[in-house]
């Protein structure tokens, strides 16, 4: 596919407002859906409803002072926001809005924003190690052992998907649902997924590597103002990025009745990210033995049978 | 400025591998400046130390310096959720050293307005443990609940946290009418809201593998150690100050004392959850016996004991108290002691931390229910 | 049959956050217990407890304080300083000054109640707040009302 420089350009920085822009909703709808739940309203000053809340925090962030620990590795401390924060817009490329809204169509979409989804922990664990903070350093090294058993559940249920569809694009995929979406044939796949996605972006009932009431702050401790800011970032942007693809893999993307595509891409992915948001406000923290046993003696064999059935049920 | 002296611990196994992680006097976890420094290895606890006296604030001294009117504000400001049952503590230990005789409607409203703090400080306790493990909703379904509690407090003696609300010899002022039916209200209200709290955590399956078999308190360990209040009872030792001591008129309500078995965190969830059902049967006693009467009787405006000495023994939402007061005939007293049940209670957390993950070390401090404040005194 | 018990296990774990997500989405239909103040107030109780004030005599207007003391020599944090002095053709003594140091008093009510003249009460004041701890170091209790010691 042929396209010039000045339109990559042009959808790079709509990515770059998209990531902005989803951000400040995100943090909104969070504080939101955490006040209602918990009997109270959420932000109500700044704007009608607090919708400007996040502005306020933005400009907080910014004007705090850059702090950097003592004997942190400064390096790596200055680039552990970085490393998580810069795949984002890599990830985003493959990622099909609309049938015709697309940064670039590649034909190994889903192995590019798998393979980005990664370097996510390795910021966490940057972030762990550089701040001289045995804090961090255990919420880092949680981290990393989160990633490990989670993610191959994860490819199993991709494999799955891409099995039944055919094709490693994510364009492919969301029209090979045109006659039902994939979640009618693979409910409990769909719970695994969704739970494997809570468990990369690190959201509760999985967020150990930042459980507040254990380790301080867990990996970013050390980190004030714009460090802070972009950890934060980066975690909302990979909520999103996660939805997407849970939209795209099991709810069919754009496709449905009454609303233009880009309306439906929209509602299902703020439904499934409403639904992670619901599962952060309900549930304690599981233990991180607990989690790594749930994953493997759980997870891994409901996706491994199920793999199994559908590899047999698509060969007959 | 003078480096200030450190308190060395040894260790059994020191290894390349081992560190000492500060779970300092600044934590989310810790309720309270405690300051716990551990010795891990990884993710385990070989060893924990507590350092204490962060909030020393020399509630016995200043004790001394105060007459017994005087003192009331203080006691209640040791272990600020229970403050209730710390001002009966002082008021019943100085009625019982000078030998006043309590009107029995001051008696039952002295319980009513105890049991109420009783159920609003195991609100707290419920929110602050669920807190600990990660959960962030429970803390504010319990505060919105406990927001009725402070407000009919508030009406009755008008503060909402630290009550300065018995006198010697009754109270400073009565209840209404309005109040006792705002108090059945809340207890039916609230009768109907605990299954709300039952459905939300303690059949979640996340929250039953955290507690279940975490911090496990053998009863022979939870005799030894001087343990007391519900994590007594959450090993199965059934022994609380009401019933073996009774005070304040508590030898006239039928309750029974909750006990569970397991020694773990979950056991004494259990016995918690159960005291607040009970402490809901005692108010709703007292509401349909109160008795018309006068609510205080005479007493010397100026206090001045006869010499000797008495100890006093409450059961607070936390455990036992027992205020000892040695009395040299005049205005103030010549000692007064505090034995606070968080204090004992601490006293496990060393042997139980050992070889516990940190997250279930954390689980165990917030099962325990304790108050900083009232350790340091 | 170990296997199968692990699956109930596993169903029943999973019933059991469900009836947890009903729990907060019931929550969200529920509503908020705020008080959305300064724009609403909360009602306060008849016995609610602000700093403590004067109360004048009804016919006079002047403070009904006797300067006896009790109430300085009663707080737990010497927080009351009261004067006072017989004014010309009176039977009593009268205060000519009572400060308040409010930021040692604790709301103990001790002065309230020993007051034998049932010269002071609690106010309703909640909201204060301040840049400097001078504003409530000696709070002047007698400014609002009439005195024979004022100059006017």
């Amino acid at each position: 596919m042929n396209i010039s420089l000045v339109s990559v350009i042009c959808y790079l920085l709509g990515i770059a407002a998209l990531v902005g822009l989803n951000a400040v909703i995100l943090v909104w709808l969070e504080r939101k859906v955490a006040g209602h739940m918990q009997f109270r309203y959420g932000p109500m000053e700044v704007g009608p409803h607090g919708i400007l809340q996040t502005l306020a925090d933005g400009i907080k962030l910014v004007s705090k002072q850059l702090l950097i620990p003592d004997n942190a590795d400064k390096p790596l401390f200055l680039l552990a926001p970085i490393v998580s924060l810069v795949p984002i817009f890599a990830a985003m490329i493959p990622i099909p809005f609309t049938e015709t809204i697309q940064v670039w169509e590649l034909n190994i979409g889903l192995l590019l924003i798998i393979a980005l989804g990664l370097l996510n922990t390795l910021g966490i664990l940057l972030a762990g190690w550089g701040s001289n903070n045995k804090y961090a350093l255990l919420g880092g090294s949680r981290a990393v052992a989160q990633i490990l058993a989670y993610k191959i559940p994860l490819l199993i249920c991709i494999m799955t998907i891409i099995m039944m569809s055919g094709s490693y694009s994510l364009r492919d995929i969301a029209l090979a649902q045109k006659d039902g979406w994939n979640i009618l044939y693979q409910p409990v796949l769909f719970i695994v997924y969704i739970i494997a996605i809570t468990l990369e972006t690190n959201r509760s009932p999985f967020d150990f590597s930042e459980a507040e009431s254990e380790l301080v702050a867990g990996f970013h401790t050390e980190y004030s103002g714009m460090g802070f800011s972009l950890f934060f970032l980066a975690e909302y942007s990979y909520m999103l990025i996660a939805a997407a693809l849970a939209s795209i893999l099991f709810l069919g993307g754009w496709q449905g009745p009454f609303l233009p595509g880009l309306a439906w891409t929209l509602i299902k992915t703020y439904g499934i990210i409403c639904l992670m948001m619901w599962f952060r406000w309900t549930f304690p923290r599981v233990r991180i033995d607990q989690m790594l046993s749930f994953g493997w003696k759980v997870l891994l064999p409901i996706s491994l049978i199920n793999f199994l059935i559908t590899a047999g049920v698509l060969a007959l | 400025m003078s480096k200030s002296v450190q308190p060395t611990y040894t260790l059994e196994k020191v290894s390349d591998e081992n560190f000492a992680l500060n779970l300092g006097p600044q934590h989310p976890g810790t309720h309270g400046v405690l300051r716990v420094i551990l010795h891990m290895d990884g993710e385990y606890i070989l060893q924990a130390d507590p350092v204490l006296g962060y909030g020393h604030r020399m509630q016995e001294k200043i004790a001394e310096k105060m007459t017994y009117q005087q003192n009331l504000p203080y006691v209640s400001r040791m272990d600020y959720l229970g403050a209730l049952s710390y001002n009966l503590a002082w008021v019943c230990a100085i009625e019982r050293l000078c030998e006043f005789e309590v009107p029995e409607r001051a008696q039952t409203i002295r319980v009513i307005t105890t049991e109420l703090n009783r159920i609003s400080s195991h609100l707290l306790w419920w929110g602050a443990y669920l807190l600990d493990l990660g959960a962030f909703t429970p803390f504010l379904q319990a505060f919105a609940d406990r927001e009725l509690i402070l407000d009919l407090l508030e009406y009755v003696t008008g503060s909402r946290l630290t009550y300065c609300y018995y006198r010697f010899g009754g109270l400073p002022s009565d209840v209404d009418d309005v109040f006792l039916t705002r108090v059945s209200d809340f207890i039916g209200g609230f009768r109907k809201k605990l299954p709300r709290y039952h459905a939300l955590v303690t059949g979640n399956v996340i929250f039953e593998h955290r507690s279940k078999d975490v911090g496990v308190i053998l009863p022979f360990d939870a005799a030894s150690y001087g343990l007391s209040g519900p994590i007594l009872r959450g090993s199965g030792i059934a022994y609380d100050v009401r019933k073996h001591e009774p005070y304040s008129g508590y030898e006239s309500y039928e309750f029974t004392v909750p006990v569970d078995d397991t020694g773990d965190c979950m056991g004494r969830y259990n016995v918690r959850m159960e005291e607040i059902n009970q402490s809901l049967n005692i108010i709703e006693q007292a509401v349909s016996n109160i008795s018309d009467g006068p609510i205080q009787s005479k007493v010397p405006k100026i206090l001045k004991p006869p010499v000797g000495e008495v100890a006093m023994a409450v059961e607070t939402p936390r455990g036992e108290l027992v205020i000892y007061i040695e009395s040299d005939g005049s205005k103030k007293p010549n000692r007064v002691k505090y034995r606070v049940p968080s204090f004992a209670n601490l006293s496990i957390f060393a042997k139980l931390a050992r070889g516990q993950l940190l997250a279930d070390a954390l689980a165990v401090l917030g099962s325990m229910d304790m108050v900083i404040p009232e350790v340091d005194r | 049959m170990m296997e199968c018990c692990k699956i109930k296990e596993v169903l029943n774990g999973f019933l059991s956050l469900l009836t947890g997500m009903k729990i907060t989405l019931g929550n969200m239909f529920i509503k908020p217990q705020t008080v959305q103040w300064p724009r609403q107030e909360a009602p306060l109780p008849a016995r609610f407890r602000g700093h403590i004030m004067m109360l004048a005599n009804d016919a006079t207007g002047f403070p009904m304080c006797i300067a006896c003391t009790s109430c300085a020599r009663n707080c737990p944090s010497q927080c009351i300083t009261v004067t006072g002095k017989k004014p010309e053709g009176a039977k009593r003594k009268m205060t000519n000054k009572f400060e308040l140091d409010f930021t040692k008093c604790s709301l103990c009510g001790l002065c309230v109640e020993v007051c034998p003249v049932n010269a002071l009460d609690f106010s309703r004041d909640y909201a204060l707040a301040s840049y400097t701890h001078h504003d409530f170091n000696r709070m002047n209790l007698l400014e609002s009302l009439d005195s024979p010691f004022t100059a006017n």
